[in-house]
């Protein structure tokens, strides 16, 4: 099984034509995953090569490419203007997931996104979020597809590159992952750790799941208390910035400490008081995940 | 983005909002001529990006000019939580019946615009919330629609009972509202609305947060920002398209990624280092940030060593290393690197690095421990 994305994912890419898109369209259909369409207003009907992974077609708009190709994920790679009006024009086209990779988006905007993506029964993963990846089946997303290994514990972030660390690590000692899932780092998300553990919970081939934090918000201390509530499932967790001084945006917009409130050490605690274990340090993931499994 | 009282309160001025006048001074004396202006009795505020300006002795009544004048000799220069006062703001000072909070913030779990009102205003909101959090009113907007007027009637009659009071309350909340939106911002706070002895209502302070990411499309917004309150090193990573932010420590780092970046800093503290800085150098694969990056570190004259840690993603190790290469070779390096490369292109990266004389490591621990070391 694993979550979100799998082997039954058909991916449309948003803004495939562009610098990014283009780059990351090849690096996942190279990693095996099934891209069947491409948008870019304009140049529809046209294609994007994609060497020996193959050719995509592309289309004016996200009606179009789904209704041609069955398309049931979306991946966004447009810039912050007009990323907003892409994760809409997705859910009303019937995707059911939509990544937004995009950093940047005004967070006023998302708070219109979001109730218009939610009223139409789609999932929205980010913005500003590296995506999601299935090793062996599915990568949506900006994540280094050489850095995953298939097994069995599942990885939810708000990080991009920090995950990637933590993912190497257990690759490194052998222990393969289900689904690795960046969140995001906004402050306005599509989908949050509890949504990911409930997943992760559901999911068969998930037996344990590591889960990174960062300053900011209380959505770790949410997870936590749903962690030692409904999951029968082992959780480790790491949080990033405990060093970070307050009311400063440590380049996530939603990593800033808010007067006294979401710092590291209050996640910390929360994660200690609802069983979950706590890493010191990203390379402990290993001996923790050994001990759990 | 923080901006000013002063500017806070043109944007709500321009909205309708009724806000006691007031005029910006750089010197006493201008200081001086303002209240004179203002018949005399007036405030004099500092105009600084930090909370408690009054604690620390930022905000003064004046009863006459020559008094203005000489608070103004006082608050300028002086220094509040690390910043220096450049400005005050000089406004006629209110007879005050009553203080009242109204605030409205994006609120991160209900993913909406919020209001919040209390009766008890020009205090310490988080304070209230912590120690009496029944005296706090919370309202949740559906941006769709907007603050809807008998949401507004709600909110000023959770404020007021003279039902006068009520109607221009609740015409400043739908004013708020719209300032709130118009400028990106992701707060928008009163503290205090206060009502005066004849009954009138007015905001005499104002608070506006903006939200970085709407500052593309609102360059009036931009125009702003006041850089002689930031630090030259931030201002210069902001055109650089780097995200610094300066520590009081001796190590200097420069990671890949906001994530990764926070836990370099934790783990140099783990093993028993400070960090100079918070740097992440972006996703992007462009060895001229990394030149960049070195150049505003080396400015720091804290910084004993260089930490380097790279996860190459969308960042290419080889461009990074090209970048330290470049930039090794155009300005005196007066302390140590110490590079860790992994991820994208790391073969190359690392034969870049070597062929000039540096090694680099895969393992971020390892890394992070020599760097405490030689900064010892």
């Amino acid at each position: 099984m694993a979550i979100f994305v799998d082997r039954d994912t058909r991916l449309v890419v948003q803004g495939i034509t562009g610098r990014d898109g283009s780059f990351h369209t090849q690096q996942m259909m190279e990693y095996g995953t099934r891209v069947v369409a491409g948008v870019t207003p304009g140049k529809g009907g046209q294609s994007f090569d994609g060497g020996a992974a193959g050719s995509v077609p592309i289309f004016d708009s996200m009606d179009t490419a789904v209704r041609e190709t069955g398309a049931n994920t979306a991946v966004i790679y447009v810039p912050p203007a007009f990323a907003a009006d892409a994760v809409m024009e997705a859910a009303e086209a019937g995707i059911t997931f939509i990544v937004a990779i995009t950093e940047g988006i005004p967070v006023l905007d998302m708070t219109r996104v979001y109730p218009y993506v939610k009223e139409r029964g789609a999932r929205l993963l980010g913005p500003n979020c590296p995506g999601a990846l299935s090793p062996g089946r599915a990568k949506v997303g900006i994540m280094p597809g050489q850095i995953v290994r298939e097994g069995n514990v599942g990885v939810v972030s708000r990080s991009g590159t920090l995950t990637y660390e933590v993912v190497y690590q257990l690759t490194q000692a052998g222990i393969g992952q289900s689904t690795c899932v960046g969140i995001g780092g906004d402050p306005i998300i599509g989908t949050n750790f509890i949504d990911c553990l409930e997943a992760f919970e559901a999911d068969p081939e998930t037996a344990a799941v590591v889960m990174i934090g960062e300053i900011g918000g209380t959505d770790e201390q949410e997870a936590a208390a749903y962690v030692k509530q409904s999951l029968s499932k082992p959780v480790v967790g790491f949080i990033a910035g405990q060093t970070a001084p307050p009311g400063r945006r440590m380049g996530h917009a939603g990593a800033i400490i808010s007067g006294s409130a979401g710092t590291a050490e209050e996640k910390m605690q929360s994660f200690e008081d609802n069983a979950i274990q706590v890493m010191k340090r990203p390379s402990d993931v290993v001996e923790l995940i050994r001990g759990v499994l | 983005m923080n901006i000013h009282e002063y500017q806070a309160k043109e944007i709500f001025r321009r909205h309708g909002m009724p806000v006691p006048p007031g005029d910006i001074a750089t010197t006493p004396d201008r200081a001086g001529e303002l209240a004179r202006t203002y018949g005399g009795s007036v405030v004099v505020k500092a105009q600084v990006h930090a909370g408690g300006r009054g604690k620390a002795g930022g905000v003064k009544l004046a009863k006459s000019a020559d008094e203005a004048r000489s608070h103004a000799e006082k608050i300028l220069g002086m220094e509040i939580k690390g910043l220096t006062v450049e400005k005050v703001l000089v406004t006629p000072t209110e007879d005050i019946a009553s203080e009242a909070y109204v605030g409205v913030i994006v609120d991160r779990s209900s993913k909406r615009p919020v209001f919040m009102v209390s009766r008890e205003g020009g205090i310490d909101i988080e304070e209230v919330a912590a120690t009496n959090p029944e005296a706090i009113r919370r309202l949740t907007v559906d941006p769709r629609y907007g603050l809807l007027p008998f949401q507004a009637y709600w909110l000023a009659a959770s404020l007021y009972d003279d039902v006068k009071q009520q109607r221009a309350a609740a015409k400043i909340m739908g004013q708020l509202y719209e300032a709130f939106i118009a400028s990106g911002a992701s707060l928008a706070e009163i503290n205090p609305l206060i009502t005066t002895p004849s009954g009138e209502v007015k905001a005499i302070d104002a608070k506006m947060n903006i939200d970085d990411n709407e500052l593309f499309r609102r360059k009036d917004v931009e125009a702003l920002r006041d850089t002689s309150s930031e630090p030259p090193s931030e201002i210069k990573a902001r055109e650089a398209s780097l995200t610094y932010i300066k520590l009081d420590g001796s190590i200097g780092a420069v990671v890949n990624g906001a994530g990764l970046a926070m836990a370099t800093m934790d783990l140099i503290k783990f093993y028993g280092g400070e960090p100079a800085n918070f740097l992440d150098i972006g996703g992007s694969s462009n060895p001229e940030k990394v030149v960049n990056a070195l150049d505003i570190i080396t400015s720091d004259p804290n910084v004993t060593v260089i930490l380097f840690n790279i996860f190459g993603g969308i960042t290419r190790c080889d461009d990074v290393a090209n970048g330290i290469v470049t930039a090794t070779g155009q300005m005196e390096m007066k302390v140590p690197l110490v590079i860790r490369l992994t991820g994208t292109n790391e073969e190359e990266g690392v034969r870049i690095l070597e062929e000039a004389g540096f090694s680099a490591s895969t393992s971020m621990d390892d890394v992070v421990k020599r760097a405490v070391e030689q900064a010892q």
